[in-house]
C-alpha cells in the first residue's frame, strides 16, 4: 500500500504511475458502490488483454523463430485485406503478423467433435478449467513497481497451489476422452509434471530463504541496488542463485511440457497425447493454457532470479519498471523457443531419472548453499571472496561428481547408422 | 460475511454429500476436490491465508492425484456392481448412526453458551509470525512431522512397489 | 446465531457426512476419503476457534491445522498404498470380500 500511496502522491516518474492513474481516472467516473468491483475488473481485463495478445504474438514468434532455426521462413503470408490500410495495394502481408488471428478464426469455426463414449461434462470442463487455473497464477506476479494484481503475504505458496491445479485438468482430459491412449498419455504427462514439481519448488526455496519472505513484491524489492554501480544485486548473479536459476529453467521446461521434455504430446511419435480427442476451439484452449503456464513460470523466474522489474543498469532507471519486466519476459520466451529449436526430445526413463537422480539432489545441495550464503551475510573484504569461492565450490563440486557418477557406463553415446 | 459463510457451507456440504454417494469413483474424487477447494475458501474467509494455500497445494495438488492414481491402478474407473440387500442394510444403519452423531453434535453446538459472540476484526497472522512459531516453540513437532512424512513416503513406496520388477535395461 | 456457531455446525455436519461414507460404502478408497473428510472437519473447528477465540495472535489453531494437513497427506499416501497392495493380492478392494483372516 505504501508503494501505491507513493505512486499516487507523485514522487515517481509519470510513466511509472501512468497505468494506475488511468485506472483511477476511469474508476472515478462510476458511482461509488461499484468502484471496488470495477477496480478489480479493470485489473482482470488488463491481464487478459495484455497476456492474451502476448500469447498471440508468442505463437507467431515461435513459428517464425523455429522456421529460421530450421532454415525456412515460417508463416509470412497472412496479412490484412486490401481495403484496410492502403487502398492501392492488392494485399498487405505484414510479414505474416496477423497469423494468430487467422488461427483463432480457424479454431473457432472448426467442428467440435466429442467422442460418443466420452464423459460429456468432464470433456467440456477440462479445457475451460485449464485456462482458468493457468490464468490464476498471474494474480501474484509483480509486473512493475506498483503493478501487482493481488498483494499476498504468501504469494509463492499461492502460485504453486494454483499451478498444481492444472494437473487435475490433464487427468480430466485424458480420462473423459474414454480412449485408452489418451488415458495412458495423461498418466505419462502426470508422472512428468509431478516429478518436476518437486525440483521446481526446491529451486525456488533458496530464494525464499535468503529474501526471508514468500511475497513476490518483497523478493523483487530485495534485488534492488548495484555493486560497483554496474553489477545488479539480482539473485542470478550469486553462485546459489545461478545454480537455482539453471535448475528452475530445466524444471520449468518440463513443467510446461516444452521441448526437450514435450513427451506428453510428442507430435512425431504420439498423436497428441491426452489431447487426442480434442478438436477445434477446445484444443486451442489447451494450447493457450500451455502458453499461459509458460509465461507465468517465466514471470516467476524473472521475479525471483532476474531481479523482477528492476532495471539492469542504474542510468536506465528512467525506463518504467513494467517495460523492463516485459522485456525480460520476451527474452525468457525467446530462450525457450531457442531451446525448442536446438535440443532433442528425451525418453521417458531419461526424463524421470534426470529429475530424481540429478536435479532433486542438486536442488537440495543448493538449499544448503543458500543457507551458507545467508549465514555469512556479514563477511566483508577478503572474507567476501572466500564466501564466493566456497559457495561456488558447493555448486560446481556436486554437479561434476554427480554428473560423472550418473554418466558412468552411459556416455559417450554411439550411433549406428544404416549403411547402404 | 455470514452470507458468504452460508454459501460456502452449502457448497462444501453439497459437494461432499454428492461425492460420497456417487457410484462412479472418478466423479466422486473430482467432486471431493471441489469440496476441498471449498474448505480452502473457508480458510481464506476466516483469514488463515497461509493455511488456505497449504490446503490447496496439499489436497488439490497432491492428495487428489494420489487418489485418482489409486482409482485407476485398482481398475475402479468404471465399476458398477449391483446394489445388494446387504449394502442397503448397511447404508441405512450408517445413516441412523451418522444422524445420531449429527443430532448430538448439533445439539451440543446450539446448546453451549459460547463466550465469543461478537466477531472481532480478522486477526492478521503473517508468514513471518507463523515461521517464527514453527521454528521456535513448535520446532520439535516440525521435526517429528518431517520424520513422519519421510517414513510414510518410504512406507508407501515399499507397500505399493511390485515385487520382482524387471526394469527394461535388465532384459537386454 | 453467531458465525462461530455456523462454523461449528458446518464442521459437525461435514464430520457426519464423512462418518456415514466411512460406514456405508464398501469401496476401500471411498472409506479412506470419508476419513479424510472427517479430518478436514476437525481442521475447520481449529480455524473457527482460532478466528473467534480469545487469543488469535498466538496462531495455535493455524499451526495445528498445518501439522494436521501434513499428517493427512501421510495418511492418504500410506492408506492408498495399502489399498493398491491389497488389490494386487486379492484383485478386489471391496471391504466385505477382504475377509481371509476371518475365523
Amino acid at each position: 500500500m505504501s508503494a501505491y500511496a507513493m505512486a499516487v502522491a507523485g514522487s515517481e516518474p509519470f510513466l511509472e504511475r501512468a497505468p494506475l492513474l488511468l485506472r483511477d481516472a476511469f474508476v472515478q467516473l462510476l458511482p461509488a458502490p461499484t468502484q471496488w468491483l470495477v477496480h478489480h475488473l479493470i485489473t482482470i481485463v488488463a491481464i487478459l488483454a495484455v497476456f492474451g495478445l502476448f500469447f498471440a504474438f508468442t505463437t507467431i514468434a515461435e513459428r517464425k523463430l523455429l522456421g529460421r532455426l530450421q532454415n525456412r521462413r515460417g508463416p509470412n503470408r497472412t496479412g490484412v485485406p486490401q481495403f484496410s490500410i492502403l487502398p492501392w495495394r492488392f494485399k498487405h502481408t505484414l510479414f505474416g503478423l496477423s497469423q494468430p488471428f487467422a488461427d483463432a478464426v480457424k479454431a473457432l469455426t472448426k467442428e467440435d467433435i466429442v467422442p460418443a463414449a466420452a464423459d460429456k461434462l468432464l470433456h467440456f470442463l477440462a479445457p475451460v478449467l485449464v485456462v482458468a487455473f493457468s490464468l490464476l497464477t498471474f494474480a501474484v506476479l509483480p509486473f512493475g513497481r506498483n503493478l501487482i494484481p493481488v498483494e499476498l503475504d504468501s504469494a509463492l505458496l499461492y502460485f504453486f497451489a494454483a499451478g498444481s491445479a492444472t494437473e487435475l485438468t490433464i487427468f480430466m482430459a485424458g480420462w473423459a476422452s474414454r480412449n485408452k491412449y489418451s488415458l495412458l498419455a495423461a498418466m505419462r504427462a502426470l508422472a512428468q509434471v509431478i516429478s518436476y514439481e518437486l525440483p521446481l519448488m526446491l529451486s525456488v526455496v533458496p530464494v525464499v530463504l535468503v529474501a526471508g519472505s514468500l511475497s513476490t513484491r518483497e523478493i523483487a524489492l530485495a534485488q534492488g541496488g548495484w555493486t560497483f554501480g554496474i553489477i545488479p544485486h539480482w539473485n542470478v548473479f550469486t553462485p546459489w542463485g545461478f545454480a537455482g536459476f539453471l535448475l528452475f529453467l530445466v524444471a520449468a521446461l518440463a513443467e510446461s511440457n516444452r521441448s526437450p521434455f514435450d513427451l506428453p504430446e510428442a507430435e512425431s511419435e504420439l498423436v497428441a497425447g491426452h489431447l487426442t480427442e480434442y478438436s477445434g476451439f477446445k484444443y486451442a484452449l489447451f494450447f493457450m493454457a500451455e502458453y499461459f503456464g509458460l509465461t507465468a513460470l517465466s514471470g516467476l523466474g524473472i521475479t525471483i532470479f532476474l531481479g523482477g522489474w528492476q532495471a539492469p543498469v542504474p542510468f536506465l532507471g528512467f525506463v518504467p519498471s513494467y517495460a523492463w519486466f516485459m522485456l525480460k519476459l520476451v527474452g525468457m520466451i525467446g530462450f525457450f523457443i531457442w531451446v525448442r529449436g536446438t535440443l532433442l526430445r528425451l525418453r521417458i526413463d531419461q526424463l524421470t531419472r534426470l529429475a530424481w537422480q540429478f536435479i532433486v539432489p542438486l536442488a537440495l545441495i543448493n538449499l544448503l548453499n543458500a543457507a551458507f550464503w545467508s549465514l555469512t551475510r556479514d563477511w566483508t573484504g577478503a572474507l567476501q571472496l572466500v564466501r564466493w569461492v566456497i559457495s561456488a565450490a558447493i555448486v560446481v563440486g556436486p554437479f561434476v561428481l554427480l554428473g560423472r557418477k550418473l554418466n558412468a557406463g552411459r556416455a559417450p553415446r554411439t550411433y549406428r547408422y544404416a549403411t547402404s | 460475511m455470514t452470507l458468504a459463510l452460508i454459501l460456502l457451507s452449502v457448497l462444501i456440504l453439497g459437494s461432499a454429500i454428492v461425492a460420497l454417494s456417487l457410484r462412479n469413483l472418478i466423479h466422486s474424487a473430482l467432486l471431493l476436490v471441489a469440496c476441498w477447494a471449498g474448505i480452502a475458501a473457508f480458510y481464506l474467509w476466516a483469514g488463515a491465508e497461509f493455511v488456505a494455500f497449504a490446503q490447496g497445494l496439499v489436497y488439490v495438488g497432491a492428495i487428489s492425484m494420489v487418489v485418482l492414481f489409486a482409482v485407476l491402478l485398482t481398475r475402479q474407473g468404471t465399476a458398477s456392481e449391483p446394489l445388494g440387500f446387504a449394502s442397503w442394510q448397511r447404508f441405512i444403519l450408517a445413516l441412523v448412526a451418522g444422524g445420531g452423531v449429527a443430532g448430538i453434535l448439533v445439539g451440543a453446538v446450539l446448546g453451549t453458551p459460547l463466550t465469543v459472540t461478537t466477531p472481532g476484526p480478522v486477526p492478521v497472522l503473517t508468514v513471518k509470525q507463523i515461521g517464527a512459531q514453527l521454528m521456535g516453540p513448535h520446532v520439535v513437532a516440525l521435526l517429528v512431522v518431517g520424520i513422519l512424512l519421510t517414513v510414510s513416503l518410504l512406507g508407501a513406496v515399499v507397500l505399493a512397489a511390485e515385487e520382482n520388477v524387471k526394469s527394461p535395461e535388465d532384459e537386454v | 446465531m453467531s458465525p462461530l456457531q455456523l462454523c461449528l455446525l458446518l464442521s459437525s455436519l461435514l464430520f457426519c457426512v464423512g462418518l456415514v461414507a466411512a460406514m456405508a460404502r464398501s469401496n476401500a478408497i471411498l472409506v479412506l476419503l470419508g476419513v479424510e473428510l472427517m479430518l478436514n472437519a476437525a481442521n475447520i473447528n481449529f480455524i473457527a476457534f482460532w478466528r473467534y477465540g480469545p487469543n488469535p495472535e498466538a496462531g495455535t489453531g493455524v499451526l495445528f491445522v498445518l501439522f494436521s494437513i501434513a499428517v493427512a497427506a501421510a495418511e492418504a499416501a500410506v492408506g492408498l498404498a495399502l489399498v493398491i497392495a491389497v488389490y494386487r493380492h486379492q484383485k478386489t478392494i471391496r471391504l466385505a470380500s477382504i475377509n481371509r483372516l476371518k475365523g
